[in-house]
């Protein structure tokens, strides 16, 4: 069989998302046999990562620099702040291209099953931003989840004296589905954020 | 080894990629986990959201494995009650209170009908009492009922103010008068059955957390309870 790197790098790729102990051996396989082309590059730029990528202290966004592009990017419009839950949800919010303002990454949502609190979250940097910032909109795009509702609610109460705007996202109909094929809690929160026309 | 029964969902954990291990609040067959492949892809995670009403059908090879769990939506709750801050908070901490105080695969049919009618009276507005006696009947399945009919001291029915903290019983205003400060508060809509204003709902729910606390919970009050009456009180 194969030597203890191969064998260890198996078990790494196996841990990575969609992978199990099958498909990693042949990512290995894969990569081994093309080691110019792609095992190599792939190990620099995970080494560059590894050195480099760092959260924003600002906003909790992973970038080489510190402040992020996003935060440092003067063009952005600083009264507005999107609270995402992770990461990815920034990601997605950026390959819209919808918002130009900038972000508060918060590390996750409140899960009485996870034993997340609030301390565990970057809820108190999001107070001080808040506090010290010219913020006069604040977005809460949490997950339409009971966990990501409960932690939108917890900090429209934090955010409460502050003399700002806060919104959160529309939950409903998405573009191209059918009400048909909609289930039922995703109609009736539709039905109660109609709007005019 | 298979069923089918109305159940409420109470927690759902991560099961792999896509598989979460669901547990529900059965009408029949008490709490009861189960794997669901694909929940938490996007076509079951709205289902599968906490205080949702479903029918659920089980199916294992033998009665003490996981088994596999589908679930039908019948009433969206949780999607209801997204918008209130308080309902959701109530809806959180009911489904938190039945996950952490009833045991597993053991029937408590009057715990599921009593949740059931909290969750369906949640756009009206005696939520917060209904909440109080749910809690209440938990504890009564539970083996740790409180009586509540007449005073432990004297025997009477009437002004009954107190309950004692070490034996659940009540106690009327006159008889607890020199021990107030060491009973817990029995606000009078626990008596009479019916509803509760603000200040009383909080008082029942120190009274039921008091002894949920003592008797029902292995851990800690689980932090959707404590968020719910911190934001009642406020």
């Amino acid at each position: 069989m194969a030597g203890p790197e191969i064998e260890r790098m198996v078990q790494l790729l196996a841990r990575l998302p969609g992978l199990g102990p099958r498909s990693a051996r042949r990512a290995a396989l894969f990569l081994i046999k093309r080691r110019d082309s792609l095992l190599e590059p792939l190990g620099r730029a995970i080494a560059e990562t590894l050195d480099r990528v760092r959260a924003c202290s600002v906003c909790g966004n992973l970038d080489s620099a510190d402040p992020c592009a996003i935060c440092a990017d003067s063009r952005r419009d600083e009264t507005m702040l999107c609270v995402v839950e992770d990461v990815a949800s920034l990601w997605a919010l950026e390959r819209s291209g919808a918002f130009r303002g900038r972000y508060h990454v918060l590390g996750g949502v409140l899960s009485a099953l996870e034993g997340v609190g609030p301390e565990d979250l970057g809820i108190p940097g999001l107070v001080q931003r808040v506090a010290a910032g010219p913020v006069r909109e604040v977005i809460l795009a949490l997950s339409a989840t009971v966990d990501g509702q409960t932690t939108a609610h917890y900090i429209v109460d934090r955010l409460a004296g502050a003399s700002l705007r806060l919104t959160g996202l529309a939950h409903g109909v998405p573009v191209g589905g059918e009400l048909d094929y909609l289930d039922e809690g995703t109609i009736s929160a539709a039905l109660a954020a109609r709007r005019p026309m | 080894m298979n069923w089918d029964d109305d159940a409420i969902v109470l927690a759902v954990r991560r099961h792999g990629e896509s598989g979460v291990i669901a547990s529900l609040l059965t009408a029949t067959h008490g709490r009861h986990s189960g794997l669901v492949r694909g929940g938490a892809g996007k076509a079951k995670r709205g289902v599968l959201q906490p205080g949702n009403a479903v029918r659920a059908a089980w199916k294992a090879r033998l009665a003490e494995h996981l088994g596999l769990l589908s679930c039908e939506l019948i009433h969206p709750h949780a999607a209801a009650a997204m918008d209130d801050a308080t309902r959701l908070a109530c809806l959180a901490s009911a489904c938190a209170v039945a996950e952490a105080a009833l045991p597993e695969r053991q029937p408590h049919p009057a715990a599921y009908a009593g949740l059931a009618a909290l969750l369906e009276s949640l756009p009206g507005e005696a939520w917060p009492s209904i909440y109080v006696h749910w809690e209440l009947a938990v504890l009564r399945e539970l083996g740790f009922g409180l009586d509540l009919g007449r005073c432990a001291a004297t025997g009477v029915s009437d002004g009954l103010a107190f309950v004692s903290p070490k034996t659940g019983r009540a106690v009327s205003a006159s008889a607890g008068e020199p021990w107030r400060d060491k009973l817990l508060k029995l606000p009078a809509f626990l008596v009479t059955g019916g509803v509760g204003g603000a200040s009383e709902v909080v008082e029942g729910l120190a009274l039921t957390g008091f002894f949920l606390e003592k008797n029902a919970f292995d851990k800690p009050t689980p932090p959707a309870r404590t968020r719910f009456v911190d934001r009642l009180r406020a």
